[in-house]
């Protein structure tokens, strides 16, 4: 329509050059968006410092029975920081999860795991010697350290396990595996593991970087920025937030 | 006469708001645009209970949210666009409400294939994508014949996900690649003269398992690339098995509103954060 037209070419106008003008827009935009995550990064330290310090009534008390399975993705550069991993699954201990799974793409994690469970060991008995109040758990924590090769390429292997089971016993008829044969299969291969309840992301994205497919149907998933920026307070929040969603599981 | 003054104006006001999201579509493509985007429409019930509407409602008032976001998607170059519209789960629902769905979409997919509809506007190539088996007759047919009627569109791509779950695609996967390996074996056998129905250890344990590329290959969403951006409406973090194996590095987005009333802010504000993690989520893709 004409009137339309002439708006563009008015719009156009205004800058020397067109492109220009367009992209001066978008760095605007961005501009705008980088000044938003900003000041939500502002709101955040202060309701996390508050949540430490435990002003914040509704945070005294948490409810962490509905975490039964926590997985814990980080991205692999990151997770390079041993130190901030041990710090994280001490703050995981004091509130209370038993049950964490250790998840990068590229094994980091896989790699350091014996590095942390030692010194997961000598920090709970250190404690016991300092302190005069016993451990309320004498299990601990249960770790679970996996990569990529435990997502994609462990269903190759569920594949050909399910091949294997059906043609060596001469069987010619044509195969009808379902989801529950596929999940049985991957527990024959070790994949016992329950599915996480909670998945926390710490990177740059809110991204699962390939965390196992078939574990993450319902998982509730969040992200908590960089490995570096995390705050106990934080932590404590997504928690909470998470014993407050209800799922209707497709019904 | 105050008609045709009223028509003239909203005719001019629409062309007007037209022309100024092409302005700012054209602003946002200065940076890179998302290839693929999957949306889980979210929220519809919730939305006819808000406003308090019949309960099928809030499901044609979705239906029109899904069209006007499908012509912005393709109106800012996004080439793919995903949506689940039932999940096998959602079978559990109350029968009533099933059917109810099941006719929606019957109509909705006949009204796809007519003239004047977005596809024809915008070249779009239909697919359905799930266990289509488990549909009934018509609704499949009608699925069918929507795939064949827009095979040579190649402009856009719009992959609706029926009856899908990420773990049933999965279980089918496998499926198809098994039965494909069990078929190269076999020739391979008659080729070299063994005997029938035996596999041997070392055939089967050499170059003949089955790798991820052979399941990747089987899988219903292998018609297009993995996504780029997931939007999730109402507010909830979790994806519902869907699209579990080709979201490794694709930005979750869960904005509050409910799918009803999803609009071009939310677009353009998952755009604008696509276009911020852009690298970082490149490069983690190079490396998977």
């Amino acid at each position: 329509m004409g009137l339309g037209d002439e708006v563009q070419k008015a719009f156009c106008s205004m800058f020397p050059s067109g492109n220009c003008g367009v992209h001066l827009f978008w760095r605007i935009m961005h501009l705008i968006l980088s000044i938003w995550y900003f000041f939500l990064w502002l709101v955040d330290m202060f309701e996390s410092f508050l949540i430490s310090s435990g002003l914040l009534k509704r945070y005294k008390t948490l409810d962490i029975s509905k975490v039964q399975y926590l997985a814990i993705v980080i991205d692999s550069e990151e997770a390079l920081q041993t130190l901030k991993v041990l710090n994280l699954l001490v703050w995981l201990a004091a509130i209370g999860l038993k049950n964490v799974c250790l998840y990068d793409n590229e094994g980091v994690l896989k790699r350091s795991e014996q590095a942390i469970t030692e010194i997961l060991k000598s920090e709970k008995r250190f404690k016991e010697i300092t302190t005069s109040n016993p451990p309320l758990d004498e299990k601990g924590m249960s770790l679970e350290f996996i990569s990529f090769s435990d997502g994609k390429e462990a269903v190759a292997r569920a594949a050909n396990f399910l091949f294997k089971k059906h043609y060596s016993s001469e069987n010619k008829e044509k195969p009808n595996f379902t989801e529950s044969d596929m999940a049985g299969a991957l527990r024959e291969i070790g994949y016992e593991r329950p599915d996480p309840d909670l998945m926390l992301v710490y990177g740059p994205a809110r991204c699962h970087l390939g965390f196992p497919a078939w574990r993450i149907r319902f998982t509730e998933i969040m992200h908590m920025g960089t490995l570096k920026s995390m705050k106990f307070g934080f932590l404590v929040k997504a928690i909470r937030s998470f014993t407050m969603v209800h799922q209707n599981y497709g019904t | 006469m105050e008609n045709k003054i009223d028509s003239y104006a909203g005719s001019l006001v629409a062309s007007l708001v037209s022309h100024m999201r092409r302005l700012l579509f054209r602003v946002l493509s200065t940076g890179a645009i998302p290839n693929h985007m999957a949306f889980i429409l979210d929220g519809n019930r919730r939305y006819a209970k808000k406003r308090n509407l019949g309960e099928g409602m809030g499901h044609r008032a979705g239906f029109l949210a899904l069209m006007s976001l499908m012509k912005y998607c393709y109106e800012l170059g996004v080439k793919y666009v995903t949506i689940y519209a039932f999940s096998i789960d959602n079978f559990k629902r109350r029968p009533e409400e099933v059917q109810y769905i099941m006719d929606l979409m019957l109509e909705k997919i006949e009204g796809l294939l007519k003239e004047e509809s977005i596809v024809n506007q915008y070249g779009v190539r239909v697919y359905f994508v799930g266990n289509l088996n488990l549909l009934n007759t018509p609704v499949r047919e009608a699925a069918e014949k929507a795939m064949k009627a827009t095979e040579n569109n190649n402009k856009s791509i719009l992959l609706i996900c029926v009856a899908y779950t990420s773990t049933d695609e999965i279980a089918h996967a496998a499926k198809e690649a098994i039965e494909e390996k069990w078929g190269q074996i076999q020739e391979s056998s008659k080729a070299n003269g063994a005997q029938n129905g035996e596999i041997s250890q070392e055939k089967h344990e050499g170059h003949q398992t089955i790798k991820l590329a052979d399941i990747e290959r089987h899988l219903y969403m292998g018609v297009a690339p993995d996504p780029d951006i997931l939007v999730r409406t109402s507010g909830e973090t979790r994806l519902s098995n869907f699209l579990l194996w080709q979201t490794s590095t694709c930005l979750l987005y869960s904005p509050k509103a409910l799918w009803p009333e999803i609009g071009l802010r939310h677009l353009v504000w998952a755009v604008l954060n696509f276009q911020r993690i852009h690298p970082y989520l490149e490069k983690r893709r190079k490396q998977v």
